[in-house]
């Protein structure tokens, strides 16, 4: 049953809960699995052999908090960056432009559904997670902070990498030469110590290093980097990207011409 | 007391690289009419419905719709306005039900599922309420195009080519919708290729070509101003000097077009003083087919 709605912006976010969760095979239980398999291979593999945070932490418990936040991350990306450019390329984005929705509604609603998708998404990996590996939630309020940042800034990364893509495969270009290095190269499966000075000092560039770390110090009470540090860059990555896409949905930069 | 119009275009222009799609446009359509948009392709009438309804930015101009300015009070005007797209497109993932809950919730309403079952009493679609877009026939799929424009209750409805590709069948029953929905005093603005569509439903008609209005008037007033007649008559031969009048001959078949029934007197004078006798005579008041093919010509 739908609800009622209060504003155009309210039915616009519900469209995009709507449709993740009618293939929530594919937008839910996959990415959890996918996650799953990489806890269980990496901890196998590495468990004995990777010392991280001084040995104060198992390798596979370290490994969570990271797997999490890349599955919080890529999800959040992938619901607004794929719900745009297949409106965009079927047309039914008209559906969204006709109407008297401003640019902050759509962008609220695009973000917000991205976030929602990438956050249940994320719980549904600690949840299952927990069957395996033990973990501390030391300072869950950072844990949340940093969920709700990381996933807005990937959600609002897909209106961007939507708005600007013509085709399915620049989308894809984005995702595979973009998002997924900088997550991967972000310390999910490794403390940016054991790297070499020269690329210590390069993963401190990327953003995606300052919510993983963040969201990790949330979990064990550590991290590379203070939290407060992390949770600045973060926040104002956020808001930077924010103030980007809001001033490309008022100018109508390749919606409307 | 002046009543605002239903649309007001003044001076909209929008170029696209080098082509002038629309080069100074002034329009006004009061409350209450159904006003037809005719043009060749690429005349520029699905680009000045696009200016009308916010998916185009023109270069230059204005448009209103009810007094509501469609760039800086862009809110009131697109709550005025419904449009009902030339593209067959939907959105893959819902029903019918959901599809037309969803846009009346764009338009920020909520239970209103009493007027969306009339929407799709009306429009033949109550038994694949719950059907999923994909499932459905290209007619249906442009019935609940037609939906998703009326489900916030615009009181300007555009249709741009509502009857493309369709049936007869759908076609005389989206007519007969369309009509009931005008006689219920909404604005109807609709652009069509079939040019008895437009001569049966509208009371006042725009001709565009190369992006500027070449004709405006009443259809009764472009009907007889621009009208003339056709003239299909058997016979053995022409007069002489009447040869550039023939649309079509086949034979002693000829088909012909004359200004004015003086001009269909001198050709039966002509053919008296010929001494050659017409066997079969028969008239036929010029269509708008006509009318347009005669003003796309003068305007080239």
């Amino acid at each position: 049953m739908m609800p009622a709605f209060g504003s155009g912006w309210a039915a616009l976010f519900y469209k995009e809960l709507l449709r993740f969760w009618k293939v929530s095979f594919q937008t839910i239980l996959a990415p959890m699995l996918t996650a799953l398999l990489y806890l269980l291979i990496f901890s196998h593999v590495l468990e004995s052999h990777v010392s991280v945070f001084d040995g104060k932490v198992r390798y596979s418990s370290f490994l969570v908090p990271g797997l999490v936040m890349m599955s919080v991350l890529q999800n959040a990306f992938a619901n607004s960056s794929s719900s745009l450019i297949q409106s965009k390329i079927t047309g039914n984005l008209i559906f969204v432009l006709l109407p008297p929705l401003s640019p902050l509604d759509i962008f609220g609603a695009y973000v917000m559904g991205a976030m929602v998708r990438g956050l249940v998404v994320g719980v549904g990996v600690f949840l299952v997670t927990l069957w395996f590996v033990p973990l501390s939630l030391e300072h869950p309020a950072w844990v949340v902070a940093f969920a709700l940042l990381g996933s807005a800034i990937l959600g609002i990364l897909g209106v961007v990498a939507g708005i600007v893509a013509d085709k399915f495969d620049q989308i894809a270009a984005f995702q595979n030469f973009l998002i997924m290095p900088l997550t991967f190269l972000s310390g999910v499966f490794y403390s940016i110590h054991t790297l070499p000075p020269f690329w210590q000092a390069l993963s401190r560039f990327n953003p995606f290093f300052y919510m993983i770390d963040g969201f990790r110090y949330g979990f064990f009470g550590l991290s590379d980097v203070p939290p407060l540090t992390s949770f600045a860059v973060v926040a104002t990555c956020c808001a930077a990207l924010a103030a980007l896409t809001l001033a490309m949905l008022k100018s109508g930069y390749k919606l409307r011409h | 007391m002046t009543v605002t119009p239903a649309v007001e275009i003044l001076d909209i222009a929008r170029r696209f690289g080098d082509i002038d799609a629309l080069a100074g446009v002034d329009l006004r359509v009061e409350p209450g009419e159904f006003f037809g948009l005719l043009g060749p392709n690429g005349a520029g009438k699905t680009t000045l419905i696009s200016v009308l309804a916010g998916l185009v930015r023109a270069d230059r101009g204005s448009a209103r719709v009810l007094g509501h300015d469609v760039v800086s009070d862009y809110r009131k005007a697109r709550r005025m306005l419904g449009v009902v797209p030339q593209e067959l497109v939907f959105d893959p993932f819902f029903s019918v039900r959901e599809t037309l809950r969803l846009q009346a919730g764009y338009f920020g309403l909520s239970r209103n599922d009493d007027w969306i079952d009339e929407i799709l009493h009306h429009l033949g679609l109550t038994s694949r309420a719950n059907a999923n877009m994909r499932a459905l026939s290209g007619g249906m799929k442009r019935r609940v195009l037609v939906g998703q424009a009326l489900v916030h209750k615009p009181p300007v409805i555009v249709l741009d080519e509502p009857t493309a590709g369709v049936d007869v069948e759908l076609r005389q029953s989206l007519w007969a919708f369309i009509r009931k929905l005008n006689h219920d005093g909404h604005t109807i603005i609709l652009t069509t290729h079939y040019l008895e569509e437009a001569e049966s439903l509208c009371n006042r008609i725009a001709m565009l070509k190369a992006g500027r209005i070449v004709a405006l008037d009443t259809t009764q007033n472009l009907l007889s101003s621009f009208a003339g007649l056709t003239v299909r008559l058997t016979a053995p031969e022409l007069p002489r000097g009447w040869d550039a009048h023939v649309q079509r001959h086949e034979g002693a078949h000829y088909l012909l077009t004359l200004e004015n029934y003086g001009e269909l007197e001198r050709l039966l004078a002509a053919f008296r003083q010929s001494g050659i006798a017409v066997a079969e005579l028969s008239l036929q008041e010029a269509d708008l087919e006509q009318v347009f093919l005669r003003i796309m010509k003068r305007a080239a």
